[in-house]
């Protein structure tokens, strides 16, 4: 493998690893988080608009994770304070981010299409990539070494004991769904101000499910859940390269089909999957008392 | 009396709805300091919902609690845990994947900056551990460890707590004889340092042998206090039940006719079920129709893998050898329909995973598996006004309280989902029943109630296999008795050749 296509894996990986480690924490803790594609897409629009105003990309990507916060926390009130399906809120919310940032851009720049585009030198160059792996070793000490890693962790497998033990569930989950929002939305960011140059729309492109395919993948754990983030950047990588090399006959394999490598790839790694990997047990419940 | 010891607990009119069912009904209860109270009443009484909102898992309705003559309003259990009370659940409160450890200091890590300080923690629980005999893998998941050991666990979480108040919800419902003298020792022990310990139990022995006071429920309210002392098992049963309990049911002999209910030859199992440490090896017996065999057993010598592999025959995990017959069918490559139609009725081990649908109302969970049943479907439509009128009739006869068929089974008492379960399957008419822990959960009556019926469906022509740990069970049921030790069948007796010593020492491998 050349080292490029190693250095184009790890930037493409970047978004993934980020969102997906925000789906950790708000799974981890028992609520699924179908609404992770939508929270990285408004993060990946605040964050482009964030970098125009400021130029500043880390003010930028503080835009980007606090958007996603802000709609993390409509996810979190409705599925946990107002005990609403997950799935279905979840949807609701990747719909409402699909609507709301074309909406928002037309007011903002006219056009619905994408942001003006961002100078190189306001853009980052290689600094997600470098947090995003600092990030998965925070994210392993952290679940392995800390308290607030530890209730999460009971809060997603066995609620009534995390309450028995006297620490409020809902509580503990309200804050992993708000930095699984922070998360996805620098997931967005990296995708909008580090690997292109503008927001454009739908821009995420099912990242935030592939992430959670990568999930499953790596059972809820942060560091194969990042190696799983990798093998779906490697066969997103490969696809890049292969567009346009003519295959046999001189003709090259239209674009189309070569853009549906990653997918593939996260469909049959999951189809090869499912049963070996559980999740936490009160995953999708909701904790009422008693 | 002037100088009266002022109580550690008092609970005042306390009381307690759920939506039309009153759970508590305005209780009062004092304990006093350094004695293990007993707590005694039928299913669905009310013990746990006192208890739950003693520990502040949630909030009276009305009423007053009172520790060590303070009142106290609970915001949840991290404040009843503050003044120095700890409970044990009715069904433990661990997550299976987690290690022993962390399921102890959950809620109370020693920390130093930000890091849980495992090996101090580790330290001071193998000092307590050491001090009540209570040895533990501490590195193992809890999913790992047999039901005995996570009830050390649940114990030694209280202790490290530092509770002065135990509250113990019928934590001897799963353990073995042995295992349950052994946790009596200990909460002797305990009181005899001056804790006082709040024992929910369905046994009257150890009401009998173990409390120094007991308070009866019945229906959401007290019904009866006093000394230990003062009491009998008879008395109390009768004040449970509002009426004269039969402890004791009388088993006319058994017509056992020559057909065979069942028969296993050379079953084998190589994997174990979680929790138990015995594989299943070259086990053989047969189940005439009209007669009840016993199997009986410490708990993780095989009895869960029989059952597994007599139930799941299809698992293709689970079993590596040996056939199984049904009424003469060899049933082991056969779906679980097809059994279910030759006239099999089984009471699950397990009775929340593999008998119920927790979420589903009871009338739904009356219908499972009856589902196909001309009674209940007509052409793939289900007849709701025969089912209703049908489980309206088997919760009437059968007692499930409350009488109310729209609501989840889940939040029925514990006893109350066993007797749904045994309603159900009584229900169609068995010539094999197969019975696991028939009487977990259930109090006197149910008890008394629920042995009848097994009987009365022996004299009916059932084959019935029964596998308890309850001694009592096996000792009035069985026309023969298996033992099971070490995934084998060990011994085998008739019915009053073998005393519950005995019985005892063979299961302990002797
Ligand atoms: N969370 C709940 N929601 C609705 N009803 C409930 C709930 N918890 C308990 N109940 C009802 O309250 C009544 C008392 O239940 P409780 O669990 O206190 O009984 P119990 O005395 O502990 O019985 P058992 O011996 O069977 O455990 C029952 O009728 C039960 O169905
Ligand atoms: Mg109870």
């Amino acid at each position: 493998m050349s080292w490029d296509l190693l250095a184009s894996t790890l930037r493409v990986s970047t978004p993934l690893i980020f969102a997906a480690l925000g789906g950790m924490f708000s799974e981890r803790s028992g609520v699924i988080n179908i609404a992770l594609e939508g929270l990285m897409l408004l993060g990946a629009f605040a964050a482009a608009v964030g970098t125009l105003v400021t130029h500043s990309p880390w003010l930028g990507s503080a835009f980007g994770m606090a958007a996603g916060v802000l709609l993390a926390a409509v996810y979190a009130l409705f599925v946990i304070r107002l005990r609403a399906n997950q799935i279905v809120a979840g949807t609701a919310i990747n719909m409402l981010a699909m609507g709301l940032t074309p909406f928002i851009c037309k007011i903002l720049y006219d056009v619905t299409g994408s942001t003006p585009s961002i100078p190189l030198h306001e853009r980052f160059h290689s600094v997600p990539l470098y947090l995003c792996w600092a990030l998965v070793a925070a994210c392993v000490l952290w679940m392995r070494y800390t308290p607030t890693g530890l209730w999460v962790s009971f809060a997603g497998e066995h609620p009534e004991a995390l309450d028995a033990a006297g620490i409020r569930v809902n509580r503990v989950r309200w804050m992993a769904v708000l930095v699984s929002g922070a998360l996805a939305g620098m997931g967005g960011a990296s995708l909008s101000i580090f690997l292109s140059s503008s927001f454009s729309r739908d821009m995420t492109a099912g990242r935030g499910f592939m992430a959670l395919a990568a999930l499953i993948f790596g059972k809820w754990k942060p560091l194969p859940t990042a190696l799983a983030c990798l093998l779906f950047g490697f066969a997103d990588a490969v696809q890049i390269r292969l567009q346009g090399v003519a295959v046999w006959g001189g003709h090259p394999i239209p674009v189309e089909f070569i853009q549906i490598l990653p997918y593939l790839v996260t469909i049959l790694v999951l189809a090869g999957f499912v049963g070996r990997s559980h999740p936490p047990k009160a995953s999708g419940t909701v904790f009422e008392k008693g | 009396m002037a100088f009266e010891t002022p109580a550690a607990v008092e609970l005042r009119g306390l009381t307690k709805r759920f939506g039309s069912v009153i759970a508590n009904d305005g209780v009062n209860l004092r304990i006093q300091p350094g004695t293990i109270h007993g707590v005694i009443g039928e299913n669905g009484a009310g013990k746990s919902t006192a208890m739950k909102m003693l520990y502040g898992i949630f909030p009276p309705d009305a009423g007053e609690i009172i520790v060590n003559s303070k009142t106290c309003v609970w915001e949840s259990p991290a404040d009843a845990i503050a003044a120095g009370i700890g409970m044990v659940h009715q069904h433990f409160m661990l997550a299976g994947p987690y290690t022993a450890l962390d399921n102890i200091l959950l809620g109370a890590e020693p920390v130093r900056c930000g890091v849980i300080e495992r090996k101090k923690a580790r330290t001071r629980l193998e000092a307590l551990a050491r001090q009540y005999g209570l040895p533990v893998d501490w590195d193992s998941p809890i999913e790992e460890l047999p039901v005995g050991v996570q009830q050390r666990v649940e114990i030694l979480k209280l202790l490290y707590r530092d509770a002065k108040i135990l509250i113990l919800d019928e934590p001897t419902a799963v353990l073995t004889p042995q295992e349950a003298n052994e946790l009596f020792r200990n909460l002797k022990k305990l009181r005899d340092e001056g804790k006082t310990i709040i024992l929910i139990t369905h046994k009257l022995k150890e009401v009998m042998s173990f409390t120094d006071h007991v308070t009866v429920f019945r229906a959401g309210k007290v019904t009866g206090e006093m000394p230990t002392s003062q009491t009998n098992p008879q008395e109390l049963a009768n004040l449970m039940v509002g009426r004269k309990v039969v402890l004791n049911i009388n088993v006319p002999p058994a017509h056992t006719r020559d057909e065979l209910a069942m028969e296993v030859a050379a079953l084998s199992l190589a994997g174990t079920v979680a929790g138990s440490r015995h594989k299943l090896s070259d086990v053989s017996f047969s189940v005439k129709r009209g007669e009840i065999v016993g199997v009986a057993g410490v708990e993780g010598n095989g009895q869960s893998e029989l059952l597994q592999a007599i139930l799941h025959p299809r698992e293709p995990l689970c079993r590596t050898s040996g056939t199984v017959w049904f009424l003469g069918e060899d049933v082991t490559h056969w779906e679980a329909r097809d059994i279910r139609d030759l006239g099999v009725a089984m009471i699950p081990e397990d009775r929340q995973r593999e008998g119920l649908l927790l979420e589903r109302p009871v009338s739904e969970n009356f219908l499972l598996g009856l589902q196909r049943s001309s009674a209940f479907s007509q052409g793939g439509v289900l007849n709701s006004r025969n089912l209703l009128a049908a489980a309206t009739q088997a919760e009437e006869e059968y007692d499930v309280r409350p009488r109310d068929l729209a609501i989840p089974a889940g939040k029925l008492s514990g006893g109350n989902q066993q007797k749904l379960i045994v309603a159900r399957e009584f229900q169609r008419k068995p010539r094999l029943l197969i019975a696991a822990q028939p009487t977990r959960g259930v109090d006197v009556g149910a008890i008394e109630f629920i042995h009848n019926r097994i009987v009365r469906a022996r004299d009916e022509g059932a084959g019935v296999l029964l596998v308890s740990f309850e001694l009592e069970d096996i000792l009035t049921l069985s026309d023969r008795i298996l033992v099971m030790y070490e995934g084998r069948i060990a011994a085998e007796f008739a019915r009053g050749q073998v005393s519950e010593g005995e019985l005892g020492l063979k299961m302990a491998g002797s």
